[in-house]
């Protein structure tokens, strides 16, 4: 039966088919979808660990003991895990092993852009790219396969047009019969334990092992011809094959469901068979630098150092104009004459040539208003980063839906880096000597992640670092994951509920509340004491998120006297989308008066803390209202 | 250099593309999930394509579907959409470079203001340059007021079925097979105002060619 799924859902039907009996991973957009499917299958165990080199280790301690397993995470959780990959690729595993990759190119929701193909190189293990989801569930069961096979680790290596986009999949309802690999937990001190001595030994392993994998990438089923036109050749792997078939439709094709290592043979097969041989991929030149190596020619022959990617652009996600006018400007198309139309303006030459969906946005000459993403109506993070701003103290954001305290009016966050950085930059800053006191800025899911390390070295180096905590009860940007403060798992069981305040003291700190986060002036007069004060800090916000179900069942609309506003503008400082201004004019000063948007307003009261004149009512005051009325 | 220079497609007819946009919370992924799985109960091959995570917070939403006998790339060029479903008209106009010129475009005249306008920063544009700009690009644009329907029936979240309505009758199609597939998608409570809406939605279509 065939079955409309995105490529994370079809990873997920991928593994269970394939028997794969446990999976962990960390949310992270495009690749969170994956574990929530698979942890709805029967007869599977997968969980969200506190960050991505935790999951890894949690797979591959399973599959050690010969079961098949899963980790799946965002480009950048593959940089926390890489100690974990990197060991992993020396020892190989009992049983199957498979490390989704969910890359992001065109950064929709990541902090940099990188082509994770590099790291199964740097790895030695194999890399699996699927270009649709019925691929991405083929290959996921062939990834197994080959872990096996070969005793690896396989990368399974998506970007977010293939996470994220819905194809038809033949969905079988049966599953592989995949019972413990072994019956004992192997005792194999030469093949785990890595000290030197042994470490030494495996490392040539490994390096016999690629030669094998590349022998047998030469008859993997998935290493495709397709030949039609012999005037092009393209040699072509992901979503950009794709492109390929979509704007070189008599092309011929070498689609490559494994990119890392390469079948030599064929491509070279492949070369002598067509006029002119390009390759087309998304980000890095990973296929192109490894083909010019082999020394087989690819047009254009000659590429410039150090940017050695030909006719296609090095940054940004790919789309079929981006492709087209690439390929034009390349003179491998006619000029169509349309190419302004697409707005692009690539050269073959450029190694920067478009932030994709940037220039192909705008409309010509009607200037429209952005509609960026902001901080959402009765966000409890709202009112820290109003306190914050006015505070005017620098502040060192992290890795969530509160980076958005970075927009204005809140313009409150000075650095983001990655997840867990806020605290560790705070206090390199504070041990620098620097004349302000920082403020680090953190969620709770990103806290367990891997804000507690860099919180224990601000308590044991003793900086004056003051920490803030946003604890909105769950891992809000990525849609509402269980963590450890949530008292469930991913499969719903219930579970301890980790509570922030004792472990921060535990880690050594003594200066330590729990504040609710609507309550600003609370928060204020903290933050204003303690900038007076030395030493550690700890400020935990907490609030739930709220979108989630039990604070939706709360909301109330409040409402503006337009008698005592005057439009002192203070309440649009906020930055709350349900605050807008008012036609009405203020009569004496002849400024808009505020205005409450009933249909978004949460009655948060954020709005009405700030109001110097009690122009805003508070929660109970609208319900009494209503109720007189 | 014979055949690569073609960029038409010789072994099928081009895929119908359409592209929905709206802004967080509207309601725009539910309905190009709809849209796809009517697809593939028509029988085509089906891409449905969008973006998750941070560029959804209150931000504008975009999703692709492309219905076709083979479909490659998931994502439409611009200049090439034949059906564009805005749920609110800025949200139209952000996306209009996609609509080929000429082809047909659903908007609702609901307007969300964007934080950059109630913030006093930027200016929503009025309803006559709207309909200037969208007019440059094609005659074919169906008002459909989503919103204020679905509020009549009891429910603006009910909007997106309204337009959907109106995309199935420019289609030509019955309403059964899009009703089957939204009867899987929405909870059994909510079918009745949602097969109005939808009902609601057609009948505009078919008023605008009395």
């Amino acid at each position: 039966m065939k079955r409309l799924l995105s490529g994370n859902e079809a990873v997920a039907h991928g593994a269970w088919e394939a028997g794969v009996s446990v999976a962990a991973g960390y949310p992270g957009t495009p690749s969170t979808e994956i574990l929530e499917t698979f942890a709805r299958f029967p007869h599977v165990y997968a969980e969200w660990a506190p960050n991505e080199k935790v999951a890894l280790d949690v797979a591959i301690g399973a599959a050690y003991a010969g079961r098949r397993a899963l980790a799946t995470m965002k480009h950048v959780g593959v940089n926390v895990a890489a100690d974990a990959f990197m060991y992993a690729a020396m020892t190989g595993t009992e049983a199957g092993l498979v490390i989704v990759s969910a890359d992001d190119p065109s950064m929709h929701s990541s902090q940099n852009e990188q082509d994770n193909r590099q790291f199964a190189k740097f790895a030695r293990i194999p890399c699996l790219e699927p270009a649709d989801s019925q691929d991405a569930k083929d290959l996921t069961i062939a990834a197994f396969d080959l872990s096996e096979q070969f005793d690896t680790p396989v990368m399974l290596r998506m970007t977010t047009r293939i996470c994220h986009t819905s194809t038809p999949v033949e969905v079988d309802a049966r599953r592989q019969e995949h019972p413990p690999l072994i019956d004992k937990y192997p005792r194999n001190p030469a093949k785990y334990v890595m000290v030197p001595a042994n470490a030494r030994k495996r490392h040539p392993i490994i390096e016999h092992r690629l030669e094998d994998l590349a022998a047998f990438a030469e008859s993997f089923a998935f290493n495709r011809v397709e030949m039609r036109d012999r005037a092009l050749g393209i040699i072509t792997g992901g979503v950009a094959y794709q492109y390929a078939r979509e704007i070189f439709p008599d092309a011929s094709i070498l689609k490559l469901g494994m990119t890392y290592p390469l079948p030599q043979k064929l491509i070279r097969d492949f070369a002598g068979r067509v006029d002119r041989l390009i390759v087309l991929e998304e980000l890095d030149p990973f296929i192109e630098d490894q083909v010019r190596l082999m020394g087989v020619t690819l047009w254009p022959e000659q590429v410039a150092y150090p940017h050695t990617k030909s006719i296609f652009p090095i940054t940004g996600e790919l789309n079929p104009a981006i492709v087209r006018q690439s390929a034009q400007a390349a003179g491998l198309l006619p000029d169509a004459g349309d190419a302004e139309e697409a707005g692009a303006s690539a050269t073959a030459a450029s190694p920067q040539p478009l932030p994709a969906g940037q220039k192909i946005r705008g409309n010509g000459d009607l200037d429209l208003p952005a509609r960026p993403p902001v901080l959402c109506p009765g966000c409890p993070h709202r009112g820290v980063f109003y306190i914050l701003h006015k505070l005017k103290v620098p502040v060192n954001g992290d890795i969530g839906c509160y980076t958005l305290g970075v927009v204005p009016p809140l313009s409150a966050i000075h650095t983001t880096g990655c997840m867990g950085a806020s605290i560790g930059v705070a206090h390199g800053a504070a041990v620098a000597g620097d004349k302000e006191r920082h403020v680090a800025v953190i969620g709770d899911s990103t806290f367990f992640h891997t804000g507690i390390p860099a919180l224990l070295n601000v308590a044991y180096n003793r900086s004056n670092v003051i920490t803030i905590i946003l604890d909105n009860r769950t891992t809000a940007m990525t849609g509402h994951q269980a963590n450890p403060g949530t008292g469930k798992t991913l499969q719903g069981q219930e579970t301890t509920e980790i509570e922030i305040e004792p472990l921060v003291r535990a880690l050594g700190i003594d200066q330590v509340v729990t504040i609710d986060a609507y309550e600003v002036e609370a928060i204020e007069k903290t933050l204003k004491q303690w900038l007076k004060q030395d030493g550690p800090a700890v400020l935990i916000a907490k609030h739930a998120c709220a979108l989630l179900p039990q604070e939706r069942r709360k909301y109330v609309a409040l409402e503006v006297d337009p008698n005592a506003c005057n439009g002192c503008t203070i309440c649009f400082r906020i930055g709350c989308p349900a605050i807008l201004k008012s036609d009405q004019l203020d009569p004496k000063y002849h400024r808009p008066l505020a205005e409450i948007d009933p249909l978004l307003c949460t009655g948060c009261e954020i709005c009405a803390r700030v109001c110097p004149r009690d122009a805003i009512s508070f929660r109970d005051q609208v319900v009494h209202l209503h109720f007189e009325a | 250099m014979k055949n690569a220079t073609s960029s038409q497609p010789t072994t099928s007819l081009p895929p119908l593309n359409i592209l929905l946009t709206g802004v967080g919370g509207q309601g725009t992924i539910l309905a190009s999930n709809i849209v796809a799985e009517v697809g593939v109960a028509l029988g085509y091959d089906v891409k449905k394509a969008e973006v998750h995570g941070m560029s959804q917070r209150g931000g504008s939403v975009v999703s692709q579907v492309r219905w076709g006998r083979q479909v490659f790339s998931p994502i439409i060029p611009p200049g090439e959409v034949d059906f564009l479903l805005a749920f609110e008209k800025l949200e139209a106009l952000r996306a209009l470079h996609y609509l080929r010129p000429g082809g047909q475009l659903i908007v609702d005249p609901h307007a969300i203001p964007p934080v950059t306008v109630t913030s006093g920063d930027a200016h929503y544009p009025d309803d006559d340059a709207i309909q200037a700009k969208l007019a440059r690009v094609t005659p074919h644009v169906h008002w459909i007021p989503g919103v204020t329907i679905a509020e009549e029936l009891g429910n603006a979240k009910a909007a997106n079925v309204v337009l959907l309505g109106a995309f199935s009758a420019l289609l030509g199609h019955a309403p059964d097979q899009w009703l089957d597939v939204i009867r899987q998608r929405v909870p059994p409570k909510y079918m009745e105002l949602n097969e109005r809406a939808f009902r609601r939605g057609r009948e505009l279509i078919q008023t605008e060619r009395e």
